[in-house]
């Protein structure tokens, strides 16, 4: 009986999804560190932010990453007048479908549909391609539309810089799909802690109750 | 207690003596079985997840928006803006799929210790009514977030009532409102999943609970104690529910809600089973997805509807085999011909039958997630070979066993040696 709850329990646990397709290179993101954070937030509005929108995150939000709003102001924000606005983009959808074919999408969860997995591979693996409109093309993403904005940094920076580069974006990227991950995970210590205690006490108590119990 | 505090609800019971009398009836003078094991947690697990449901979608109400343009955006201001939101919808989305675990086991439970079996057929029944109300009450609630997999997911489950014979476009238009799954889908889902069907699933809990406890409680060894009582008329092998039971069951939901919160606070997406990866991209009906998978609890009865082929070009059939496949669960009170409840005295051909039954559910359930193809294809061309996936043929086979569970039920269980049940419960 015990091991059919355990197969009950586990069987959905177990089933890990594999897409086929280019392999995916792990992603070694670090959501603690705010040096590659405050990087990929940099190459974020830098490179991402002409095209793609994150049109549900608050440039104030940004705080978490050890900055400060001023920091954000001057550093951060090209298309905005206020800290509290979200990271919305000028161009239009109506722009992005008639010059790529398909709208660029919004990137603000991103990383929660892709998987940091995938988007480091991805902007790893652009080639050059005569064949389609852009002159670019992608392993993970075969006829991408999206043309390899971050070429330059690629060429200056040499295959080993460059794979830091992104580590920071995507690293950005999973942190900007879920802002409150780093707080979920302490609160939730806290509670399991709080549980645990009131576990010992209503151990205690029905053993009180159930001793002559037979 | 104060004598202020006394004197207060003296008052209170000389004008409404039903309070202590239902409390009475219901908790303290309710005597059941001593001898409850670890699957007669779920049932109280089942009403601790039906009020964190209910609490937690209130709360997100207040700043959701049922509207195709804004819906989306809303769960993101949710689980950003607003103070506290981020736990308030992982609690419901994890509280939604904890649900099915809690009510699969304590089904589970009832199949283990023939708790569906006389007297006790209209508490069976109004829990196979709560479990199609659950379906459906998340079946509704799964559109609300307005991503890839919610929209498509409800296409393809509005399309199955499309193919009913005479009735069926219409029918599915009446469900959607509209042509496609649209805007006025979104409404009228999020006015049943609100209210509509959470009225339901309180009535007829209410219901079980009541019928329950006109009949008593079945417990591990099937034994009726109400048939042993002692000079005051009370059951030997019960105690009261309250305290014995209510200390218990604490101890029960506290380890639920540590488990619950190791899944909500670390793991809320649990690997892409209880918040799809497809569905943080907003929905788009011109783009459909190259694999639409239901969440887990409902995959077993895809797979049912995948495995059986189309009949003249009719995916009928295969609808119907998934209905018939929840609908049988109502039968099942009348097919079990035991003299015994319990599996502890039950003989070899219903415990065999029961291992087939669960090992064939949860095969199909795992196919269920799984695109046909994930074991590969046969190799070979023969005439009766309509599809060469080889999943296929395995859940078509599982398809088999979960029905012969039932309908060979009367024959196998009558024919069963079953071991003779003892006059009092065992610890």
């Amino acid at each position: 009986m015990k091991t059919l709850l355990v197969a009950l329990l586990w069987a959905p646990a177990t089933l890990l999804a594999a897409e086929a397709g280019h392999p995916l290179d792990r992603a070694p993101i670090e959501p603690r560190d705010l040096v590659s954070l405050q990087s990929g937030a940099r190459i974020f509005v830098n490179y991402c932010l002409n095209c793609h929108g994150a049109q549900y995150m608050r440039y104030n939000r940004l705080k978490d990453l050890g900055v400060t709003e001023g920091q954000i102001r001057d550093h951060l924000m090209f298309t905005a007048d206020k800290v509290g606005e979200t990271m919305k983009v000028a161009m239009s959808v109506k722009d992005g479908k008639a010059w790529f074919g398909v709208p660029p999408p919004d990137l603000s969860v991103i990383a929660r549909s892709r998987g940091a997995d995938w988007l480091y591979t991805y902007l790893r693996t652009f080639y050059r391609d005569d064949r389609t409109p852009s002159g670019w093309n992608n392993k993970v993403f075969p006829s991408v539309a999206m043309p390899h904005v971050l070429w330059k940094l690629q060429a200056e920076q040499g295959a080993v810089q460059y794979d830091r580069t992104v580590r920071d974006l995507v690293n950005f990227l999973v942190y900007l799909g879920e802002p409150a991950a780093q707080s979920r995970k302490s609160i939730g210590i806290v509670v399991l802690f709080v549980l645990g205690v009131v576990f010992v006490f209503a151990y205690a108590m029905k053993k009180a109750f159930w001793k002559d119990i037979r | 207690m104060s004598s202020r505090l006394m004197a207060l609800w003296e008052w209170f019971d000389a004008r409404m003596p039903s309070v202590a009398e239902e409390w009475r009836k219901h908790a303290a003078e309710y005597y059941a079985p001593k001898n409850f094991n670890f699957w007669y947690y779920f049932g109280v697990l089942s009403m601790l997840v039906l009020v964190i449901q209910i609490v937690s979608g209130i709360f997100l109400t207040m700043n959701y928006k049922p509207d195709a343009a804004l819906a989306f955006g809303s769960v993101e201001y949710i689980m950003r803006d607003v103070p506290g939101g981020w736990i308030l919808r992982y609690i419901h989305s994890t509280g939604g799929s904890a649900f099915f675990v809690v009510v699969y086991l304590h089904m589970f439970r009832a199949l283990l210790y023939g708790s569906y079996k006389e007297p006790r057929e209209l508490i069976w029944i109004f829990g196979v009514l709560i479990y199609l109300a659950l379906m459906a009450e998340a079946f509704l609630g799964y559109l609300l977030p307005w991503g890839q997999m919610s929209y498509w997911g409800a296409q393809v489950i509005v399309n199955l009532f499309a193919v009913v014979p005479y009735i069926g476009p219409d029918l599915a238009l009446w469900i959607r409102g509209d042509f496609v799954v649209s805007d006025a889908t979104l409404n009228r889902f999020f006015a049943l999943h609100v209210i509509a069907l959470p009225l339901v699933l309180l009535g007829l809990v209410v219901a079980h609970i009541l019928a329950l406890h006109d009949v008593g409680s079945n417990n591990p060894d099937g034994i009726e104690i109400k048939k042993n009582k002692d000079a005051r008329g009370r059951p030997v092998d019960g105690i009261p529910f309250h305290p014995y039971y209510t200390v218990k069951d604490t101890v029960g939901a506290v380890v639920f809600l540590a488990i619950f919160c190791v899944v909500m606070f670390f793991m809320p997406e649990m690997g892409g089973y209880f918040l799809e990866h497809n569905n943080f991209i907003p929905a788009d009906p011109l783009k459909t997805p190259e694999h639409i998978a239901p969440l887990w609890y409902f995959t077993p009865y895809y797979s049912i509807l995948r495995a059986v082929p189309p009949v003249f070009t009719s995916q009928f059939p295969g609808v119907l085999a998934m209905g018939v496949a929840v609908m049988i669960l109502f039968l099942l009170p009348w097919l079990d011909r035991s003299p015994v409840k319990s599996i502890r005295y039950r003989g070899v051909y219903y415990k065999s039958a029961l291992v087939a039954f669960v090992v064939a559910f949860l095969v199909l359930g795992y196919l269920g997630v799984k695109p046909t193809t994930v074991w590969g294809q046969f190799g070979f061309d023969a005439f009766f070979l309509d599809t060469k996936d080889r999943a296929t043929w395995v859940a078509r086979l599982c398809t088999l066993l979960y029905f012969a569970f039932f309908i060979l039920m009367p024959w196998y269980t009558a024919k069963d040696k079953v071991r003779p049940v003892p006059d009092r419960v065992t610890m």
